[in-house]
């Protein structure tokens, strides 16, 4: 890989990532276009989120990636080996407090992030009035003047129909008073952590061409009715008991549910290295 | 255990990488691996096909993509389009002119003959698609025997290289809309600038000259059926090699660095009123032009072209006409990588979809009570 | 009386225009198209004034330019020249100098409009109640409660039955349709109502029903209206000030009853005279 650039991306490239990085971040929310790169994996496979790991990564980083809360599952280990590959001398970790530089598919870390760190998440739709909207041109024209009653009547009908808004992931979630992001398909549990956040968090969209961000300490609001409130996943079991991790005991983290071997659906932490950090502080 | 997606995550990638690599090798004994060569030359449309969705012409690449992706077509041009990432730009050539490429095939269906003849070349337009059964145990020897008999004692008749456009005839009669110069010489650079709509033709043209083929066909196709109106006559199809002309390094002068293979087709469609209403009305045109020997990529592309325009300036009436339908859809490698995705575990946002049914049945029961 | 809207030299030209247009098209020529340079002259110095509470009738035949002259207020176009002032409570805005998000705003908040189809002026992919909830969420209004109880009492006003709320409009007839597009227009409360041949193809004992309840509005709400018929009787009815247009122009305006009993142009006349 000699002949290849440092962070494969070439100069010019990554000069225009961060030039649309700091666009976004001045204007929170709004989905900058950018021309993406074609990367050796595939498209929907996290090329946005890895643009800007690249045009980021120092020499002095230490990089996390997690995919569905865990460094081990399959998107992640490629895209980490892939980095390791192109950047030659970075460190990595799966320890959430050593890293500066976090790639993440589909979850946010559960322990709060420091205003020394950059989340990065990787995005499959930027935009939250896809479901209303199709054609991209009207979308732009939408999002300038805050009109998103199509969305909100969205909602509405839903509650009409299910007596509850059922959106579950990807929820759409309004930044700084203004622009209504698509939050990437975290689940609801973690929406309330764009919420006046330490750390910058980065939204990259490799196949539709879009960078956008939560700046730290901006409002991050998901939408709701005032008497129809935003609603986390619930893990309370029939007894009204809130299920724990069967590996570390924790309460409070987001679950992954699954079936064992033996038939028995079993509930554990979904964000890997957390579960494995509570379970020493249980064993001290 | 089987693959559960959260532990052992690197091993079973690497697993995966020997399976695959196994396929390709399972012939083992006394099997030959593919020649690149070979791949260029006797899978001559697929390679042609790669070097134009990859949108990089290097043949060589091209081959040895065809070669690690077992032949998927999708997986062989992201491959060279992923490489064609790495590489810098050193310069940008002035747009070159298509009359001078060196023909192997140049038909016209406008016009019962064109200056220059019909040339028909190798096409199996008029061909019987009959299977021919001698080929499944050809041997080396009747092989390479063909070429010597196909080539024994045929004249030796100058045909010449290159031919005049069957356009610049209906040009010079002023029954063609005028050449737009300005859009000539700033060409929008799909590669560097996101395509923010509405964008120019020029954006429209360079992706689908990259565009996947069978996508770009079902489009056109449908504009041909009736969810549309282009009524296309090919005014021109030619295949042939493109000198491709830079700048010498110091005197600046245009050298040929070399030619490309590609394949071009400009279609008349329905006249319309010019928009100067004390002009006379013109034919409408549509281009198509692509890497490779790729007809029925050249002639979609030039109907969707003329689509292209007729909604980018009377508002779209069907998909094909649509801009943001057409542009945003027919990138195979978007495509493909965004279909694939689907295989990578969801099982987070799975887990929020479940506590959402599970509270809405809840709720429907206690409202049932 | 308060002024609302004022409108001066409004004009519409569908095609390319040249400066003969004007002098060539009308009713002394019988046509709307300019024999030189073939466009459509829809409408041609167009003026009036508004007062709150006022219902105002323009009348004509099919090509008078009276729809032409509605959909440019309403912002469906912009028209070829002219202006326009409204009244806004202690605001005056130029209609046609305001940017798209400020007319955006003006349809959503302060006009309303009721088109002859019900496809123009409702969203059949969401119920009647979201229709009307699109309204109210345009306006910030943020409450699901307030929202459910504020459409219930728009459609039971207007008279569709408040168990169909939340059933799609197609399954409607036409006249509930129009209901469910007056009860959307004015659920913002807006000054000033367009309304486009609200009865034209409706059954006449519905049509009767409509017409009664666009009175009552404006009794109760005192909204000013603009109404476009070509029907004598609704104009009879509803209009206070009649304007009376042929081939894009004013060809006689005044008081309706005036009008009616009295009229001056030879096709008010004829238009008089064949009412049934």
């Amino acid at each position: 890989m000699s002949d290849i650039n440092f962070a494969f991306l070439d100069e010019y490239a990554k000069r225009e990532i961060r030039r649309s990085i700091i666009k976004a971040i001045c204007i929170p929310g709004y989905q900058v276009p950018y021309s993406s790169r074609e990367m050796p994996m595939g498209r929907g496979f996290g090329t946005g989120g890895l643009q800007l790991t690249l045009a980021l990564i120092g020499i002095d980083d230490t990089l996390k990636v997690i995919d569905q809360g865990s460094d081990d599952s399959v998107n992640a280990v490629n895209l980490r080996k892939f980095i390791e590959m192109t950047c030659p001398g970075i460190n990595t970790t799966t320890c959430l407090q050593e890293a500066t530089l976090i790639q993440s598919r589909h979850r946010i870390p559960e322990r709060p992030l420091r205003a020394d760190q950059i989340l990065v998440l990787q995005v499959p739709y930027p935009d939250a009035l896809v479901i209303v909207e199709p054609s991209e041109d009207k979308r732009k024209i939408m999002h300038g003047e805050a009109d998103y009653s199509r969305l909100l009547v969205k909602l509405y009908e839903d509650i009409v129909k299910f007596d509850e808004i059922t959106i579950s992931h990807r929820y759409p979630t309004r930044i700084n008073g203004h622009y209504i992001i698509d939050p990437s398909p975290i689940p609801r549990y973690d929406v309330p952590r764009l919420n006046n956040s330490e750390a910058l968090i980065l939204f990259g969209a490799g196949r539709e061409k879009k960078i956008y961000a939560v700046p730290p300490h901006c409002p991050a609001e998901p939408l709701a009715f005032d008497d129809v409130p935003f609603r986390i996943e619930d893990f309370t079991d029939s007894n009204g008991e809130r299920r724990a991790c069967r590996l570390c005991g924790s309460k409070t983290s987001f679950l992954d549910e699954f079936i064992d071997e033996h038939g028995v659906r079993i509930y554990q932490c979904s964000d890997s290295d957390y579960c494995e950090q509570q379970q020493e502080l249980a064993h001290e | 255990m089987g693959y559960v997606a959260i532990k052992g995550g690197g091993k079973a990638i690497e697993g995966a990488a020997d399976a695959m690599e196994y396929l390709r090798v399972r012939q083992a004994e006394g099997a030959v691996p593919l020649d690149i060569a070979t791949i260029e030359n006797q899978l001559y449309f697929l390679h042609g096909r790669i070097l134009s969705e990859g949108g990089l012409y290097h043949p060589k690449l091209a081959a040895l993509a065809i070669k690690q992706s077992l032949g998927d077509t999708l997986e062989a041009s992201f491959a060279l389009r992923a490489y064609r990432s790495t590489k810098p730009r050193l310069l940008e050539t002035a747009a070159h002119d298509t009359t001078d490429m060196r023909l192997i095939r140049r038909i016209s269906a406008s016009f019962k003959d064109i200056p220059g003849g019909q040339m028909l070349g190798p096409t199996t337009d008029y061909a019987l698609r009959l299977l021919r059964m001698e080929l499944l145990n050809e041997s080396p020897e009747q092989f390479q025997a063909i070429a010597k008999t196909l080539f024994a004692g045929l004249p030796e008749q100058t045909v010449p290289d290159s031919f005049p456009k069957v356009l610049d005839s209906l040009r010079a009669e002023g029954l063609l809309p005028k050449v737009n110069q300005a859009a000539r010489e700033q060409p929008f650079d799909i590669t560097r600038e996101p395509l923010i709509f509405p964008v120019p033709r020029s954006a429209a043209l360079a992706t689908m000259a990259r565009g996947e083929t069978g996508s770009l066909l079902a489009i056109a196709y449908s504009n041909m059926r009736g969810y549309g109106d282009v009524h296309p006559t090919v005014a021109e199809l030619r295949v042939g090699y493109l000198p491709v002309m830079l700048p010498h390094p110091i005197t600046g002068e245009l050298v040929e660095a070399g030619e490309v293979l590609m394949t071009e087709c400009e279609v008349v469609a329905m006249y319309q009123d010019n928009e100067n209403k004390n002009a006379l009305p013109t034919f409408t045109l549509g281009y198509g032009a692509c890497f490779g020997h790729n007809e029925v990529k050249a002639i979609s592309m030039a109907i969707l072209d003329r689509a292209l325009q007729k909604g980018m300036q009377d508002g779209p009436e069907n998909p094909s006409e649509d801009p943001e339908f057409v542009l945003l859809h027919v990138d195979g490698i978007d495509s493909m990588g965004f279909a694939s995705h689907y295989k990578m575990p969801h099982y987070v946002t799975f887990q929020s979809d479940m506590d959402r049914l599970r509270t809405t049945r809840q709720k429907q029961e206690a409202n049932d009570e | 009386m308060n002024k609302i809207l004022e409108v001066k030299g409004l004009s519409q030209v569908y095609g390319p225009g040249c400066t003969l247009c004007f002098t060539s098209t009308g009713p002394e020529f019988e046509t709307n198209i300019c024999p030189h340079c073939g466009s459509i002259v829809a409408l041609h110095d167009l003026s009036f004034d508004l007062y709150k509470g006022e219902i105002l009738g323009i009348m004509g035949e099919s090509g008078s330019g009276k729809s032409t002259a509605v959909k440019c207020l309403y912002f469906d176009q912009m028209p070829y020249s002219g202006s326009a002032i409204f009244y806004d409570e202690s605001e005056q805005q130029p209609l046609f100098k305001l940017n798209p998000a400020q007319r955006r705003s003006l349809r959503n908040h302060r006009f309303g409009m009721v088109y002859q189809n019900p496809n123009l002026g409702l969203n059949f992919d969401i119920s009647a109640g979201g229709n009307i909830a699109e309204r109210l969420l345009m306006s910030q209004v943020m409450n699901y409660r307030e929202i459910r109880e504020r459409a219930r009492e728009l459609l039971a006003r207007t008279e569709v039955l408040t168990e169909r709320m939340d059933e799609l409009p197609k399954n409607f007839s036409g006249g509930m349709q129009q209901r469910v597009q007056i009860a959307k227009a004015l659920a913002t409360q807006p000054p000033l109502l367009f309304l486009d041949e609200v009865t034209t193809g409706l059954d006449l004992s519905v049509q009767a029903k409509i017409l009664d309840l666009i009175l009552e509005i404006q009794a109760e709400l005192d909204t000013a209206m603009i109404v476009v018929t070509h029907d004598l009787g609704v104009i009879r009815l509803l209009a206070g000030r009649t304007l009376v247009m042929k081939y894009g122009r004013v060809i006689e305006s005044g008081l309706t009853d005036q009008i009616l009993e009295d009229p001056q142009h030879a096709y008010t006349q004829q238009l008089v005279a064949s009412a049934l």
